[in-house]
């Protein structure tokens, strides 16, 4: 969705990125509609308190991994883009010592 | 275990914080001394820790309350927030990518930034989170009193005066932390660490209370799976409503949340670290709401009826014999709370000193100086003003939150407290999302809508939560104000039945967003407003050339000797050994050596950045203004220049069309001129000539009248010579008359002889009396007889006399062979125009502006036979006729029109001269 002009032949490595960006887009979005569906289940079954809870932590626990998978590619993108930036954490650190003139 | 042991082992905690704080603080210098980045202190792992700051003593304790109370509730506060990081890419990537672009240094600052720089926004969130945070920090000091209390319950002290102390220790214990020194980005290496390694020992303690609650009082987690089912109550049932609610509060509360804010946006050392962090942190939050449930599951079974299950983590090991762990866990909840009161003081500190105090202070300043009573740069030291501002609202936080608690009573459920504060700071929702993803909010929309949500939720939920009868009356929550039923507070239009807490959120956020996108919709942003809208929104697009194209810029010509002034305000700021490096480092990139740069544009925005990062974008901006001053453009400066030059070429138009004037006078001036010259030449000639016309006939007259002496001279000859002698005298006399009747008419003095006739007769008599002049030339004279009969009441005799004079002039000049002249007579609206045109060859254009002036003659005078004054005298008559004679070109001849009125009226005749 961001991107302004798509270039007429897809580069595999830039095509599968884009891809992993839409995913780590829907992982909330999952996310959400899974942690919701206790309430869809809770009435009349006899699942229980527990039940539920080995439900959401195990829920919890994917969601984790699956951020954990996208995040080393994404980190690595986010990384390209921010050195392509200002280096703008880095200005306090390279501030040398005043030196007479 | 008394209190005895547990202060002094509190405040050993305190001080060894305070050692780990320092000792990374001391190292951070070091490394960056040796030109290094302190790796560790920076590194996504203690990004990741610091994040936890979100779990608070309300996770500590109060999720395994909440838990023993609800159930399963308790997760959606933190699978909001692990939803929030694992969506990341969405609004966390965007939000800490803006905040470090624009050096943002608190929430507020940044909607402040987003909303044109507007101080008013910047207020109003500072406030809202002041107020919000309150019931928050409250909600520790009453953790840490009630911790205090488990382990001594018969200690003869109080739990407000405990908790009065704690709140006194905090706030000392802020300061000290917090506000050492004033970081050009509000990072604090110091206090962050301190916060990773509370947030090790709380997870510590916690997992470790766990382990001992599944391995050592239970069998293993089948064994707690089964007690877990064996204390389960209805209440435990999973409520659709709240949980849903509760998940999306949660997961906007982890980015509204000012400490939140502070750890995951301002001090965010490195972006990637967010990609560690999105799976890092929920890990953590997973952790440590893992044996939340088997705590509670275990002290409703193993501790007896009636205690407070926000304690249980406190009572199961201290009661049943565990007293390490017991003290394990109150250091965790120690932990817990001091580290959300350390980040949640400095962070509304931040917010109050920038947006409050600090403009407060530079607009009485600016007043001062209009009264000139000090001057406008003088040299205060702003720092101290800042970190004594800070102390203070570090001060005056802690202090309300005590407030809350002694007021609120404090024995309210941990959890219902801490909702109340993240449904407050979510009213800043509306205004953070649109800044984001929004071109079109706008400030009064920001400020409207976050006022509105701010309203709705201080009546719906903050004020009724002190508890009937103490802000809000009993009466009023149960019939609503004024008997209005439909107003009250926990039944809002009617609504009823819901979940006081979901009512509240629903309304607030409802109306908010209401009146957000209202007041966007119907505004107008400010320029600046447009500027910082698309630096936000856009904020991927505009990548590494913002720093050069930010039209919010400053102007190229600032004068050098500012460039001092701006150094001894930033050394007040920065210090001096930061602000003097960063000077001579811009100095030296612009090739100059020494510590005054020339303010360049590129250098004012650096500073300002630069600035922003220690007292805010807005104050920054108008520091910044107030030294370079008139120098600095803002969009007004240019509608003003705009407007200025519109003047100038207003100006520039009419001097234009006033040099063609002059150019067009001057033209006139030297037609004007050429006409005198050669009147002046004509003059000339005429006087010599006349004085020749003068002399011949004295000259003869003199002869003769000599001859006439001589005795010699016959009869004859004597009458011959009278006769010349008596002629000449007669041509002196007439020509003297000429002069004579011209100047009486010139000056306005002749007397009109008004008479009837008509213009027939009065053209007969005309023609008749020329015939005399050069009588051997026969003339063919065309009239118009029928038109002629016109009568006339005018001064006949002078105008006979332009006739005659016209008429003689035809019979002396017209050089045709067969002369002819033709007499038309024409009469429109009172007025009579009689044209006399000859067949001879006309007068030449040069002459034609010359014929009616006085001495113009274009012949030989001999030839001619007069003194050149007919037409000049001709002209003066028709004017003192109120009429006109022209000379009309392009007739086959010599024409001339003579046009006068019907009836003549002496009195305006004489007027119109």
């Amino acid at each position: 969705m961001k991107s302004p002009r798509p270039p007429l032949f897809l580069e595999r490595s830039t095509y599968r990125r884009r891809r992993l960006m839409d995913a780590a887009r829907i992982l909330p979005v999952v996310g959400f509609v899974l942690i919701l569906l206790p309430v869809l289940w809770t009435r009349g079954s006899d699942v229980g308190t527990a039940g539920e809870a080995v439900y959401l932590f195990g829920l919890w626990a994917v969601l984790i991994v699956a951020a954990a998978l996208l995040s080393g590619p994404l980190r690595s993108a986010l990384r390209r883009d921010v050195q392509g930036d200002a280096p703008d954490a880095g200005t306090e650190t390279k501030a040398p010592e005043p030196r007479g003139s | 275990m008394t209190l005895n042991i547990l202060i002094p082992a509190a405040l050993g905690y305190v001080v060894f914080l305070f050692f780990i704080a320092s000792l990374a603080e001391r190292r951070a210098e070091a490394l960056r001394a040796a030109g290094r980045a302190p790796r560790f202190l920076r590194s996504p792992l203690v990004y990741t820790l610091s994040l936890s700051v979100y779990c608070t003593a309300w996770t500590f304790y109060g999720a395994v309350g909440y838990a023993a109370r609800s159930g399963l509730e308790y997760v959606t506060i933190y699978l909001g927030p692990t939803l929030v990081f694992v969506g990341w890419w969405w609004l966390l990537r965007k939000l800490v990518r803006i905040g470090k672009a624009q050096r943002v240094t608190s929430i507020a600052d940044l909607i402040s930034s987003r909303y044109g720089k507007s101080n008013a926004v910047g207020v109003i969130v500072t406030l809202l989170a002041v107020v919000a945070t309150t019931p928050y920090i409250a909600l520790q000091l009453q953790s840490i009193s009630l911790s205090f209390g488990a382990f001594a319950a018969d200690q003869p002290l109080a739990p407000s005066q405990l908790a009065l102390w704690v709140a006194a220790g905090l706030a000392l214990f802020t300061i000290l932390f917090g506000t050492r020194n004033l970081d050009a980005n509000e990072q604090h290496h110091g206090v962050v660490t301190a916060i990773a390694f509370e947030a090790v020992v709380k997870l510590v303690a916690l997992i470790a209370v766990g382990a001992w609650v599944v391995w050592g009082l239970a069998d293993g987690p089948a064994d707690i799976m089964a007690r877990i089912s064996e204390v389960e109550r209805p209440e435990w049932q999973i409520q659709p409503g709240r949980w849903m609610g509760l998940t999306f509060l949660a997961g906007v509360a982890v980015v509204t949340l000012p400490r939140m804010f502070q750890v995951l946006v301002v001090e965010n050392a490195d972006q990637t670290h967010l990609a560690i962090a999105s799976w890092a942190f929920p890990l953590y939050l997973l952790a440590i709401s893992l044996f939340v449930l088997p705590i509670a599951a275990a002290g409703l079974t193993f501790l007896p009826e009636g205690m407070n299950p926000d304690l249980f983590v406190l009572s199961l090991p201290h009661s049943l014999g565990q007293p390490g762990l017991a003290m394990l866990a109150f250091l965790g909840g120690l932990s817990a709370a001091t580290s959300m009161v350390i980040i949640a003081a400095i962070a509304l500190a931040t917010m109050m000193s920038n947006h409050i105090v600090v403009p407060l202070w530079l607009a009485s300043r600016r007043r001062a100086a209009g009264r000139g009573a000090i001057p406008s740069r003088d040299a205060s030291d702003m720092r101290g003003l800042v970190l004594n501002a800070r102390r203070l609202s570090i001060g005056v936080i802690l202090g309300l939150g005590y407030v809350y608690f002694a007021v609120s009573g404090g024995s309210r459920a941990l959890a219902a407290i801490g909702l109340i504060s993240f449904a407050g700071m979510a009213q800043v929702l509306p205004a953070l999302v649109g800044a984001l993803y929004w071109r079109g909010a706008s400030r009064i929309g920001a400020a409207v809508g976050t006022c509105v949500g701010t309203l709705a939720w201080l009546y719906t939920l903050f004020l009724p939560s002190f508890g009937p009868d103490v802000i809000l009356s009993a009466q009023l929550m149960a019939e609503g104000p004024f008997g209005l039923a439909w107003l009250r507070p926990h039944a809002l239009f009617g609504v009823e039945g819901l979940d006081p807490l979901l009512h509240a959120l629903f309304w607030s956020l409802l109306m908010n967003a209401a009146a957000f996108l209202a007041g966007s919709l119907v505004s107008f942003p400010s320029p600046v407003e447009r500027v910082q809208s698309a630096q936000f929104v856009n904020v991927y697009e505009l990548g590494a050339s913002d720093e050069s194209t930010v039209t919010r810029g400053w102007s190229h010509d600032a004068a050098e000797n500012e460039a001092e002034d701006l150094l001894a305000m930033s050394q007040r700021i920065l210090g001096a050994d930061v602000a003097l490096a960063f000077f001579a480092a811009a100095a030296r990139g612009q090739g100059k050596a020494g510590f005054l740069p020339d303010p360049t544009p590129d250098f004012l925005n650096r500073l300002e950045r630069e600035l922003a990062g220690s007292v805010g974008a807005a104050t920054a901006h108008a520091m910044i203004a107030q030294i370079v001053g008139g120098r600095l453009v803002t969009v007004d400066d240019l509608m003003a220049v705009a407007s200025e030059t519109a003047q100038i070429m207003e100006h520039s138009a009419q001097l234009e069309a006033k040099s063609e004037e002059l150019a067009r006078t001057a033209r006139q001036l030297s037609e004007a001129n050429e006409m005198l010259q050669r009147l002046s030449v004509q003059k000339d000639s005429f006087l010599s000539q006349i004085s020749h016309e003068l002399r011949t006939p004295m000259t003869s007259i003199r002869a003769f009248s000599e001859i006439l002496m001589d005795d010699e001279v016959t009869q004859d000859e004597t009458l011959r010579y009278a006769k010349i002698i008596h002629d000449e005298s007669i041509r002196l006399t007439r020509l003297l008359d000429d002069l004579l009747d011209l100047s009486v008419l010139e000056n306005g003095q002749v007397n009109l002889d008004i008479e009837d006739d008509n213009l027939h007769a009065l053209i007969d008599r005309a023609l008749m009396a020329s015939n005399s002049v050069q009588p051997q030339r026969d003339f063919i004279i065309r009239r118009q007889v029928s038109d002629e009969d016109i009568a006339l009441r005018t001064d006949i005799g002078r105008l006979t006399q332009v006739f005659i004079n016209i008429l003689s002039n035809a019979r002396k000049y017209c050089d045709s062979d067969q002369p002819e002249l033709r007499i038309t007579v024409r009469k429109r609206a009172g007025q009579v125009a009689v044209d006399f045109i000859d067949n001879g060859s006309g007068i030449p254009k040069q002459s034609q502006v010359l014929i009616f002036e006085k001495f113009a003659r274009l012949t030989d005078m001999h030839k001619a036979g007069g003194a050149g004054l007919g037409l000049a005298i001709c002209r003066e008559i028709m004017l003192n006729l109120g009429g006109d004679i022209a000379y009309v070109p392009g007739q086959g001849g010599a024409a001339f029109r003579v046009s006068f009125p019907l009836v003549l009226k002496p009195r305006a005749s004489r007027a119109a001269r």
